[in-house]
């Protein structure tokens, strides 16, 4: 038998063992007093003590650490034995940036101010009867509808927002109709949907045979158990909760479960009742939640709640949370928390889920834009709830605008580029830049910066501690891993 | 194991060539087409007086057939008689018979789904687990057969695979072998085995693709995530990044691309890794196999470095197969007895050994799984197994 060689000759060979690699691009950050994280250009990441890091920094960390394996099996270095890493990372990064050539797919229709409900953190609704004041016109509507076709994106979502949509059904008809037809006619048709967001409570049998005849799915607000939702989200009669459930298991009968989906605003009220909120979810049979705090904008500023509580509390209420969800896990419940959901899928795979506030270039105008119910085109539902504030640097410009000039607007591309976060101070040397996004409306509305001031930003601190925490969750337990590779990949 | 080739015993002309004939069992068989086929005899009717003339050759069960009643020796077509070994001979197999070395090959049996034709001995490996050991020897000839056997094989046949050595150090040969087999068996699927490094080149890999045969695959093994590991397996520096880019080229041109894995104790410690670095970089694979050890070959020489108790990495391999799930892929483990694996594997585990070498132990007898378990190689039975084979009841 002819001689074998040992793996001493190819790992010697070409390479001598003093390790002459190349560093390809990556930057790490501290994760706590003895690790630090390092990620490359694609968002793999790697977590490292600090002698290995300065090894591996200061070309002395040698071929036969297992550590020096991994690092080049994941494109952080490159030596003699293997020159694909550059091409694999380009393929990774195009994947990753793939979607953007395909430019904005959700197109969101205010059709009214008006709202039934007076929730104090709202931003923009409107307890009024004047339809004329606060109502989409059909005009306003047709022109939107053009402009949402002429997107060159194969998928196209509509979505309603308000105030209360289904206050102004007529328009939704008018709009789904319409669209519906517009689209046929199409000399490629796109792959048209929609989606309303409404509190449930004016929804009736007429409504419900419209949503199930054109595939109309149901986005809702669930703040938590019936007291917290009711404090949350009055009306008169104080019966939000009631009509609320009631117009889920309505809802899910008629369209089907997975139909209709219910997002929570987080309160001062509702911070010691985080498990109780994750078990009003789950009782009511949704199969996750999305933990989201107040945003600064609208009467929540107004009325003080949005500086109700700090970042530091609100992050303790996520965490909680966020643990409270693995163990339900652990007891063999699925059920996943959406925002760790999306940041995952962008740490544990090559695809964006392609969520607004965690894009780069950001989201705004790219991945969603609103045509508000005055006509005005906004570059995101925080852009136009800035506007109800008085600020409308976000404005894109009016439904009587052509496509082209809506989005090549120079404040819009000024502050795509300048929050652009892999050329954005301090982003640019964060480990975790790729699993983030570039928030130019937040930034601004709170610093008069579309970059922002980094250690001062809010955004930052609360994106860091999550980030920090599920990779600590993932390096702590083989089944968060486990678990956290399935939310990745189901996002 | 059914043995497919060996030394027969010859009666006839030394001087023909070695060629492949299709076997049948009918004496009346039309004389126009008697020339490609081997008559096989099993037992003499009593009516028959002379082996029936025209036949490429004539195949006997037994040597006794010629004593017993005094058959002739035809003119025309050498006899050959058959050891016992090939009782599975049937009406519609394929075999190569050379009468000066005495020998017949069955390259195509009609029974099987897994045919595989060994277009080469040669290759630019040097596995060190391989189980057809490459030799240096111009055998140009098989190509040539090959081109012939498609030419032959029935249209329906389900599925061949081109194997070797390594099938593409023919270059345009092959090429032009596989746009033969597209020609002339347009539904046959075809499984190629090759390390995949010859794709590195574009234009290669190209050409493959320019074919656009509707179901072909290419197998290509990739040990590790490490370079180092991988070319130490395949006793090939370089060859890490040759086969990662033809692997890419491949599937950049829509070629079906599948990854195999052979678990042994050099790949093992990686074995989660190299899972994730596909999961992660090869996403766009069509499917990954995990296959344990045929204990034959190379392997036998290298036992001591390559056998690992498929038991004691039950877990390794759930969670390697839970990488490539999680993500999407296809995924199958191969050569694995269900007892040996995890539950959660179950799912993936396939019954993929080729039915001529393929078998179970005693034990397997009261096995509840036995139906569904892909059984072991003979060589392993023969040489090495678990220590953990255990019945379900």
């Amino acid at each position: 038998m002819s001689k074998f060689r040992p793996i001493t000759f190819y790992s010697s060979q070409p390479a001598d063992t003093s390790a002459q690699y190349q560093l390809l691009p990556f930057r790490f950050t501290q994760l706590d007093d003895s690790r630090y994280v390092a990620t490359n250009i694609a968002g793999e990441h790697i977590v490292l003590d600090p002698p290995t890091l300065h090894a591996f920094v200061g070309h002395k960390l040698p071929a036969t650490d297992p550590a020096y394996i991994t690092l080049r099996a994941r494109h952080f270095l490159s030596d003699a034995h293997s020159r694909m890493g550059p091409d694999l990372l380009a393929i990774k990064v195009r994947t990753r940036y793939d979607k953007l050539a395909y430019w904005t797919g959700l197109h969101i229709f205010v059709l009214t101010l008006r709202c039934e409900h007076s929730c104090p953190y709202c931003q923009v609704s409107r307890q009024s009867e004047d339809k004329e004041a606060f109502d989409m016109s059909k005009q306003h509507a047709e022109r939107a509808i053009a402009l949402a076709l002429s997107s060159p994106n194969p998928n196209i979502k509509i979505e309603f927002q308000g105030g209360e949509p289904f206050l102004n059904f007529d328009m939704m008809k008018f709009i789904v109709e319409t669209a519906s037809t517009w689209n046929t006619k199409l000399s490629r048709p796109k792959n048209l949907s929609f989606v309303a967001a409404t509190n449930l409570a004016v929804i009736n049998e007429e409504m419900l045979d419209f949503c199930v005849a054109y595939n109309v799915d149901i986005s809702t607000s669930l703040d938590g158990p019936k007291d917290l939702h009711n404090k949350n989200r009055p009306r008169s009669g104080m019966d939000s909760y009631e009509r609320t459930i009631s117009g889920i298991k309505h809802v899910r009968q008629r369209l089907g479960r997975n139909k209709v989906n219910a997002l929570m605003t987080t309160t001062l009220a509702s911070l010691p009742l985080v498990k109780e909120i994750i078990d009003e979810y789950l009782s009511q049979g949704f199969n996750g939640i999305f933990l989201r705090p107040l945003s600064p904008y609208g009467f929540a500023i107004k009325t003080k709640f949005f500086r109700a509580y700090n970042a530091q509390q609100w992050l303790k209420f996520y965490d909680d949370g966020l643990d409270y969800i693995i163990e339900l896990n652990r007891q063999g419940v699925d059920f996943r928390e959406y925002y760790a959901a999306t940041i995952l899928a962008k740490m544990l795979t090559c695809q964006d889920p392609g969520y607004v506030d965690l894009m780069s270039p950001a989201g705004i105008g790219l991945g969603a834009v609103i045509y508000n119910y005055d006509g005005t085109v906004y570059a995101s539902d925080e852009a136009r709830m800035l506007a109800e504030m008085g600020d409308t640097t976000f404005k894109l410009g009016t439904v009587e605008d052509t496509f082209e000039k809506l989005f090549t607007n120079d404040t819009f591309l000024t502050a795509l580029e300048e929050s652009f976060a892999y050329s954005s101070p301090q982003c640019n040397d964060c480990a975790f830049e790729p699993w983030c996004g570039a928030d130019p409306v937040f930034h601004w509305g709170q610093q008069q910066d579309f970059s922002g001031r980094k250690w001062e930003s809010e955004f930052c601190q609360r994106n860091m501690h999550i980030f920090k925490g599920l990779v600590s969750r993932m390096e702590s337990e083989p089944f968060v891993k486990n678990l956290f590779m399935r939310w990745a990949n189901r996002c | 194991m059914l043995k497919l080739r060996g030394r027969v015993s010859y009666r006839g002309s030394r001087d023909l060539e070695p060629r492949l004939l299709q076997v049948t069992e009918n004496l009346k068989f039309p004389h126009a087409l008697r020339g490609k086929r081997a008559l096989l005899i099993s037992h003499v009717p009593n009516q028959l007086s002379s082996i029936p003339e025209g036949f490429g050759a004539v195949l006997l069960r037994q040597e006794s057939f010629l004593q017993d009643s005094a058959l002739g020796v035809p003119l025309d077509s050498g006899v050959y008689v058959l050891p016992g070994d090939y009782s599975y001979l049937a009406e519609g197999d394929i075999v190569r018979l050379s009468p000066q070395t005495e020998s017949i090959s069955v390259i195509f049996r009609r029974r099987t789904p897994n045919n595989s034709i060994l277009l080469t001995d040669r290759c630019n490996h040097y596995c060190l687990m391989c189980s057809q050991p490459p030799k240096n020897v111009e055998d140009s000839w098989l190509l040539e057969e090959a081109f012939e056997l498609i030419r032959m094989l029935p249209g329906d046949t389900e599925n061949i695979g081109f194997t070797g050595g390594e099938p593409t150090l023919y270059g345009d040969g092959f090429i032009s072998l596989v746009a033969a087999a597209k020609a002339n068996l347009p539904h046959t699927s075809l499984d190629v085995l090759s390390n995949g490094r010859a794709f590195a080149n574009d234009e290669f890999a190209g050409k493959l693709a320019s074919i656009a045969h509707p179901s072909l695959q290419v197998g290509i093994p990739l040990y590790s995530d490490d370079p180092v590991t991988h070319d130490y397996v395949v006793q090939s520096p370089g060859a890490y990044d040759e086969t990662l880019r033809g692997i890419l080229n491949l599937k950049r041109f829509g070629v079906r691309v599948e990854i195999r894995i052979v678990v042994h104790l050099q790949t093992l410690p990686r074995l989660v890794q190299t899972c994730e670095f596909i999961s992660r970089n090869l996403l766009f694979v069509d499917h990954v196999a995990l296959m344990g050890l045929e204990i034959t070959g190379f392997t036998r020489a290298n036992l001591d470095i390559l056998w690992v108790d498929p038991y004691d990495y039950r877990d390794a391999l759930s969670q390697a197969v839970n990488v490539l799930r999680t993500v999407g892929m296809n995924v199958s483990v191969y050569n694995h007895q269900l007892c040996v694996v995890n539950q959660d594997v179950e799912k993936e585990c396939r019954q993929a050994i080729s039915d001529w070498k393929n078998e179970y132990l005693p034990v397997c007898d009261d096995c509840e799984k036995r139906a569904k378990c892909g059984g072991f190689f003979s060589t392993q039975i023969m040489h090495k197994h678990s220590r953990h084979i255990k019945p379900f009841r």
